[in-house]
């Protein structure tokens, strides 16, 4: 209620506002009409607004630089910062021309009744040069940039250790490859009790058989028991489909090849993503329901994780989770992996913690993770 | 087409199911400031959220009831907000809203027509542009809400209603809807096409049209060329939702559920979408462009500088436009080779628009400024084309792309090119072209605070965000808590909603205006600005077939302010060359 009262008197008020604009122009004989004077106080103002932006831009920059993501910690990223910052001075550069020029240009030659603007309506030699230097210097910038491109997705990912990270609503999940450095096999249709990325492996085969025969038993059971006609036929239906989900799980399994079968055993699901410091790292990226978008901020690593697919993003961790507090001077600093792509309710909520350790902290860890070996599970 | 008397005219065929274009105009600008309102007040609703996460605010309880229990906003309403925030300004206000406007009044005024090639597709293009926005106000009352993928609308998150709520019925009706304004475009943008090549009048050629002509016909040729391939997307998506096809969806788990789905791949969406979407980032500007190109000219009293330039740049920067659209999907996965080759054309793009840039300050340079609200809109939107503009730079470059992408980093780089320039641009349309409108002049002193407050809030709301893009801060959060790694910018956040909110709020000087105007503005002259183009040699009241008597002969390019050795500073088109005057096209 009390709203709706505020809303009536902001509007009495701007309708006064007027009245008196009108009042006040039939006293002064102000026909609403563009005057010197208007136009000298809009000049001004413009003037003002030209230089008050030039202050804010700086304010903000000596007031929020600090909280942006600082150092890089991978071996791409400062190769990444470099061409931003490049191209960030280069902005900035051509704001701080182009903004104050627009404005005093605008103050300048605000309107007065004596004066006439002149005829001018094209000067060939002035456009081409102001066509020519950006596409010069757009051509540098595009250079540059393809070179990093090129730096950052033509790695030599031949030793690099492979891990797969997996996104659903709404959690990570990490797949080591193991000793072989190769994952196994994976596929939504296997998903399964223990198994939450579906690797396809001996075991978990028999295990997922195993289940649905059980339960293809009971119900067969309840069908013998049930006398009710219409209950009988919504359970051989349900009998139906579990049978057909066997056949998709073993037609999956028998264009397995042996060698996958072998590699998915020594894989190992993990909740949290450990990474050896100057290690090159292969992830691979799967979903099982909508887009994710894996984003490792302090690494400059993003890659999206698309159902039906699978992505790729290799970079070499440069800097531990302990050296980087000690340079942010920050106790609590973890490294995080975060979803950016809208996912769901609590896409906001979406991560996964990132630990980047010595080969051998690594190593400890990795071993202590045996339980979540495919074969263990 | 002089046949066009004066007919007798009923309420429903003067008001409702006109076939002019002056009146077809008025609809599509109240149409769109409606939907901006609604999409406006959405705005402030979640910036609301963002700068109070978790706290309860009535104001939140007030507006949305269920959807904010105890004053605190449900994730998934505020991905809702967001996503029909964004669907209605770049599609309702900005396309419809702003084309549909400008298109329809200046097109036949300024080429010299009696009305549109066809009065009767324009009517239907504007009806079905109402029941699109009917369709879409309705989705906001859905049991499960409205749409929540995003704006851009993703499947599998809009295919699959099990992974978001926003995507069962809510989805549906936003793709009737989209279905609906992409029909009243398309036959919209036929008819801007046809009157622009068939029906200028003696004398008009080419070279001597207005660039607000230019800038909207090449609109409606990208709008044309483009809208197809979304509505192609869109109905893929029904197929994908309603029939069990697989053009989108492969491999899906959801709820423990494994679909049907096979071999599609979401990441087509995306190509198509931007096939489009792209595009549709410059049927967004081009008008508004065009706009400040006329408003510019006219009020320093001075030719545009670089003519020739702009009607090439314009040409180019249409053309790029169609082969730019992998920019947004520089980290979906795509080869990396083909992300190099949009790298190249997009950051061509950059080239014309700075031309736009220089030109613009050139026009401005020793002109004779005259400040109304829509020349102060104008210079306002060259200084967010460059700000904007700008950061372009790093998002159209893959390598810089893959730690800012879907940060508030794009968030604020589009809102301040895009958004701001655009609105800037139909806001300086109306002020200019209102007592073309409505035959009253506005008031200038609310025009000034209303440009004033706005420029002052646009920049508070959008500059800032650039720094929580880079503090990897990605867009679409509902709160940034989870984390903390982004705990200390909450004060950024504030500063952020306290602009936008008092920036949503001086709006309403500008509503007032306008509609106090309608009624009890002065009366207009018969051309306010002193302008050379060929709408304000009409007379004030709105006839229909637009000049009594012969449609005038146009003599001269549009922009003869200021020539040395005339009467006056301004030379209408339709005044004849005198002995021994040189013409400049």
């Amino acid at each position: 209620m009390i709203k709706v009262l505020i809303v009536l008197v902001a509007i009495v008020f701007v309708a006064q506002v007027v009245r008196i604009f009108e009042l006040s122009s039939i006293i002064t004989k102000n026909k609403n009409e563009v005057t010197d004077h208007s136009n000298h106080i809009n000049g001004v103002l413009l003037l003002i607004a030209g230089i008050g932006l030039l202050i804010f831009f700086f304010w903000q920059r000596a007031e929020w630089m600090d909280q942006t993501l600082q150092v890089a910690a991978s071996e791409h990223g400062p190769i990444i910062d470099n061409l931003w910052d490049v191209t960030m001075g280069l902005i900035i550069i051509v704001f701080l021309v182009l903004t104050p020029l627009l404005f005093t240009i605008s103050f300048w030659f605000r309107g007065k009744k004596e004066n006439t603007a002149s005829y001018i309506t094209h000067n060939n030699k002035l456009e081409f040069f102001w066509t020519a230097v950006p596409a010069v210097v757009l051509l540098i910038l595009i250079v540059y940039g393809l070179r990093v491109w090129g730096q950052i997705v033509n790695q030599d990912i031949s030793d690099a250790m492979v891990v797969e990270v997996y996104a659903k609503q709404f959690n990570w999940t990490a797949r080591y490859a193991g000793a072989d450095n190769t994952l196994g096999r994976a596929d939504v249709r296997f998903v399964g009790g223990k198994n939450e990325l579906g690797v396809i492996a001996n075991h978990t085969k028999d295990q997922q058989i195993l289940d649905l025969e059980k339960k293809i038993n009971k119900l067969e059971k309840d069908l013998n028991n049930s006398i009710n006609p219409a209950e009988k036929k919504l359970i051989s239906k349900r009998i139906d489909k579990l049978i057909k989900k066997k056949k998709t799980l073993m037609t999956y399994f028998v264009t397995t090849s042996p060698e996958k079968l072998k590699a998915a055993e020594d894989d190992i699901v993990t909740k949290e993503l450990h990474l050896p410091v100057g290690k090159k790292v292969l992830f691979k990226f799967r979903s099982q329901d909508v887009i994710h978008s894996a984003y490792l901020p302090h690494f400059r690593v993003q890659m999206n994780c698309v159902p039906g697919t699978t992505t790729q993003f290799a970079f070499t961790p440069t800097i531990t989770t302990e050296e980087m507090k000690k340079e942010l001077n920050n106790e609590a600093f973890e490294y995080v992996m975060l979803c950016n792509k809208i996912c769901g309710a609590a896409h906001y909520n979406m991560q996964m913690k990132v630990v980047v350790e010595t080969e051998e902290e690594y190593n400890e860890w990795l071993a202590s993770q045996q339980n979540n070996k495919i074969a263990n599970l | 087409m002089s046949e066009h008397g004066h007919h007798k005219e009923n309420f429903f065929s003067k008001y409702v199911f006109s076939l002019d274009h002056k009146m077809i105009s008025k609809q599509f600008l109240i149409t769109g400031m409606v939907m901006g309102v609604i999409a406006m007040v959405m705005s402030a609703l979640f910036r609301i959220q963002l700068a109070n996460p978790g706290e309860s605010n009535s104001i939140l309880s007030t507006f949305l009831g269920r959807w904010a229990e105890g004053g605190v906003m449900s994730p998934d309403i505020y991905l809702s907000l967001v996503t029909i925030h964004g669907t209605i300004m770049v599609f309702f206000v900005l396309t419809g809203g702003l084309s549909g406007t400008f298109a329809n009044l200046l097109l036949p005024f300024q080429v010299g027509a009696r009305d549109m090639a066809s009065g009767f597709l324009n009517m239907l293009s504007y009806w079905f542009f109402f029941a699109s926005c009917v369709v879409m106000i309705i989705s906001l009352f859905v049991q499960s809400g409205p749409a929540s993928a995003g704006w851009t609308i993703y499947p599998p998150l809009s295919a699959v209603p099990e992974s978001i709520s926003g995507s069962g019925l809510g989805m549906t009706l936003w793709l009737v809807s989209m279905t609906l304004f992409i029909v009243s475009s398309l036959l919209g943008g036929l008819n801007y096409i046809v009157t622009v090549l068939n029906l200028r009048t003696k004398g008009m050629s080419m070279t001597r049209l207005p660039l607000t002509v230019w800038a909207l016909l090449v609109t409606a040729i990208l709008g044309v060329l483009s809208f197809p391939v979304l509505l192609s997307a869109a109905l893929l998506l029904v197929f994908d939702r309603s029939f069990g096809t697989s053009f989108y969806l492969s491999d899906i788990l959801i709820q423990g559920e494994v679909l049907s789905h096979a071999g599609g791949n979401p990441i087509l969406f995306q190509h198509l979408f931007w096939f489009l979407g792209h595009p549709e980032v410059y049927i967004v500007l081009l008008p508004a462009l065009g706009i400040t190109s006329e408003i510019i000219a006219t009020c320093s009293r001075k030719p545009i500088f670089g003519y020739r330039a702009m009607i090439g740049s314009i040409l180019a920067i249409a053309f790029l436009s169609f082969i730019v659209w992998g920019h947004h999907m520089f980290i979906t996965g795509m080869n990396p080779f083909l992300g190099s080759v949009f790298v190249f054309t997009t950051l061509l793009i950059a080239i014309p628009s700075a031309i736009k840039v220089f030109n613009y300050i050139a026009t401005l340079w020793r002109g004779n400024l005259q400040f109304t609200p829509a020349m102060l809109f104008s210079i306002g939107l060259v200084s967010t084309f460059i700000t904007g503009g700008l950061t372009g730079l790093i998002l159209g470059d893959s390598a810089l792309d893959i730690n800012v992408h879907d940060t508030y980093f794009v968030v604020a780089h589009f809102h301040i090119v895009m958004g701001l320039s655009a609105i800037f641009g139909m806001l300086a349309g109306v002020y200019h072209w209102f007592p073309r409108m409505y035959g009253r002049l506005m008031n200038l002193k609310l025009g000034y605070i209303h440009f004033w407050g706005t420029f002052i809030c646009a920049y508070g709301t959008f500059f800032p965000m650039h720094f929580l893009g880079m503090a990897g801060l990605p867009r679409r959060y509902y709160s940034n808590t989870a984390f903390p790694m982004f705990d200390n910018l909450l004060d950024i956040n504030e500063v952020v909603s306290f602009f936008a909110i008092a920036g949503a709020l001086i709006q309403v000087v500008f509503f007032f205006n306008f509609f106090y105007s309608i009624f009890r503005g002065p009366i207009s002259p018969q051309n306010p600005w002193k302008s050379n183009t060929l709408e304000w040699t009409a007379p004030v009241e709105r006839i229909h077939g637009n000049w009594p008597g012969d449609i005038p002969a146009v003599h001269r390019w549009a922009y003869d302010y200021s020539k040395p050795g005339m009467d006056d500073d301004f030379v209408s088109q339709i005044t004849p060359l005198k002995k021994g005057e040189k013409e400049y096209h």
